[in-house]
């Protein structure tokens, strides 16, 4: 069995975690349960209880290198059942906020479907189905791998070929430029708000 | 009854799951709740934008509860529980000043009223009740053996969703009880079936999706009755790689709850968008009687 070594822990780094996160990492007392209910657990390179470990032991690159920050689908089980009511989601949420902060993308295709999709709303305020493929393509390099169901969905009407842009999308774009603390060219949009 | 009520469809009510946003409009109509549409609604960012940042991904579901205040709608309800969640998540992290400022500025409006979000099962349940419902069947399913599945974040986490069993939620299976069907005990009901990983991890939702589908064969089901585009999207349109990624043979119709209401109140099955669904499900109807 792996052992975790107690050398030097990264105090900033669970600081950081606290502080985002508004959850106090020493109160698991590994238990074990959120990795028990967790179902990507098959899936996962560390288990969600041993990512608490390695927190509270400020172990900042394995936790951001982990491939199961990526893949944590938000499913709140882990939540829902721990005992000391640790948020653990929104642990792992925060965790994955980090490593893209900090550059990491261990699933990349998992980041690149992201993005792609958050692309498609800045740009329309709804998302487009078929824009976020040939976007997640061109990411990925990837054909899409789906590619066998839209025989499926396209004579059943499901797939817009067209995007359902709306009144408000300027609004949206707004509002990521100043998430990422663009400039606002206001003066072009005479100061209308929405 | 005439109650009204905000309406958020959601990005894939207007695709990929039109059949839910058809039925549940149709279904609401009948039961005499007047839904009306938050006016230009805009995605809420679903999963995407959260794992990016809790401030951006608040500020897309704000806009919404901010413009459906406007309009005059105290309560919205959604039938999609990723859009529940990414609205109520939203409504409740801003109750915290500090964080709801932040918000305002990625805004630039000031946030002052924003309606609160019920799912549509609740609303249904709760607001309109079983016992309505009822008085409403003209087809009772009474042949039919479903297993109901909630999918993971309908009621989850307890502390935001406040509804139903966070483990063992029964209002689906309340509701469709209540139109005659034999519900059977599903002990998975609030499993992961895959997410969102369909694209980038298909053997992830190939796992998740086909372990739901054996212990729902197992039981011996006529169908899987869903109450999200995701999971609808993972059972029923994925079943086919499902089966070839874990050489079974499974045929398993799988139905919106609100397709089965609607079929029993006597809606047609083409305003239930029957037709949508991946696998065939007229054999199941036909011998149920209400095809
Ligand atoms: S359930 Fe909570 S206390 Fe138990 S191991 Fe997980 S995080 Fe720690
Ligand atoms: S939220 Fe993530 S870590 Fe927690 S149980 Fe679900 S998939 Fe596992």
């Amino acid at each position: 069995m792996k052992t975790i070594s107690l050398q030097k822990p990264d105090v900033q780094f669970i600081r950081e975690v606290r502080e985002r996160s508004g959850q106090e990492p020493s109160h698991c007392y590994q238990c074990g349960n959120c990795t028990a209910g967790c179902p990507y657990n098959f899936a996962y390179d560390i288990p969600v209880s041993r990512i608490m470990r390695l927190l509270q032991l400020g172990r900042r690159e394995e936790i951001l290198q982990s491939k199961s920050l990526w893949l944590c689908a938000t499913c709140q089980s882990c939540t829902t059942r721990c005992p000391n009511r640790i948020d653990v989601a929104r642990v792992m949420d925060v965790l994955r906020h980090m490593a893209r902060e900090a550059g990491y993308a261990t699933e990349r295709n998992v980041k690149a479907f992201g993005d792609a999709f958050l692309e498609s709303v800045e740009k329309h305020g709804r998302v487009y189905e078929v824009g976020i493929l040939a976007t997640y393509v061109r990411k990925t390099g990837r054909f899409w791998t789906d590619v066998e169901l839209a025989p499926r969905m396209l004579p059943k009407g499901k797939l817009s070929l067209k995007p359902h842009t709306i009144q408000g999308a300027e609004h949206i774009a707004r509002i990521f430029r100043r998430y990422r603390g663009e400039p606002d060219p206001v003066a072009k949009n005479g100061g209308e708000k929405k | 009854m005439s109650q009204r009520i905000g309406y958020y469809p959601g990005c894939s009510g207007a695709g990929t799951s039109m059949e839910y946003d058809a039925s549940t409009r149709a279904v609401c109509a009948r039961l005499g709740l007047a839904l009306q549409e938050v006016p230009d609604w805009s995605c809420c960012g679903s999963t995407p934008a959260h794992t990016v940042d809790h401030v951006l991904s608040a500020a897309l579901s704000a806009r919404n509860l901010e413009l459906a205040a406007e309009a005059g709608l105290e309560t919205v309800t959604t039938p999609c529980p990723s859009c529940l969640a990414n609205l109520r998540v939203a409504g409740h992290k801003m109750e915290k000043e500090g964080f709801r400022n932040q918000v305002k500025a990625l805004l630039e409006t000031e946030c002052a009223s924003l309606a609160t979000v019920k799912s549509t099962l609740q609303v249904l349940l709760e607001d309109v009740g079983p016992e309505a419902v009822k008085a409403k069947v003209v087809r009772p399913l009474s042949k039919l053996r479903v297993a109901c599945y909630y999918g993971c974040i309908m009621n989850r986490p307890p502390e935001v969703m406040q509804f139903d069993d966070p483990e063992h939620p029964m209002s689906m299976d309340t509701l469709l009880e209540a139109c005659g069907a034999e519900v059977l005990p599903f002990p998975l009901k609030v499993e992961c079936c895959g997410a969102a990983a369909g694209m980038p991890r298909k053997d992830i939702v190939t796992e998740l999706s086909g372990r739901l589908l054996d212990v729902a064969a197992g039981m011996g089901v006529d169908a899987i009755v869903t109450a999200c585009p995701l999971c609808q999207m993972n059972l029923d349109l994925r079943q086919g790689q499902v089966n070839s990624a874990r050489g079974t043979s499974h045929a398993i119709p799988v139905f919106y709850f609100t397709q089965l209401m609607g079929l029993a109140m006597g809606l047609s099955s083409s305003e239930m968008g029957i037709s949508k669904l991946a696998v065939d499900p007229k054999p199941c109807l036909e011998q149920a009687g209400v095809l």
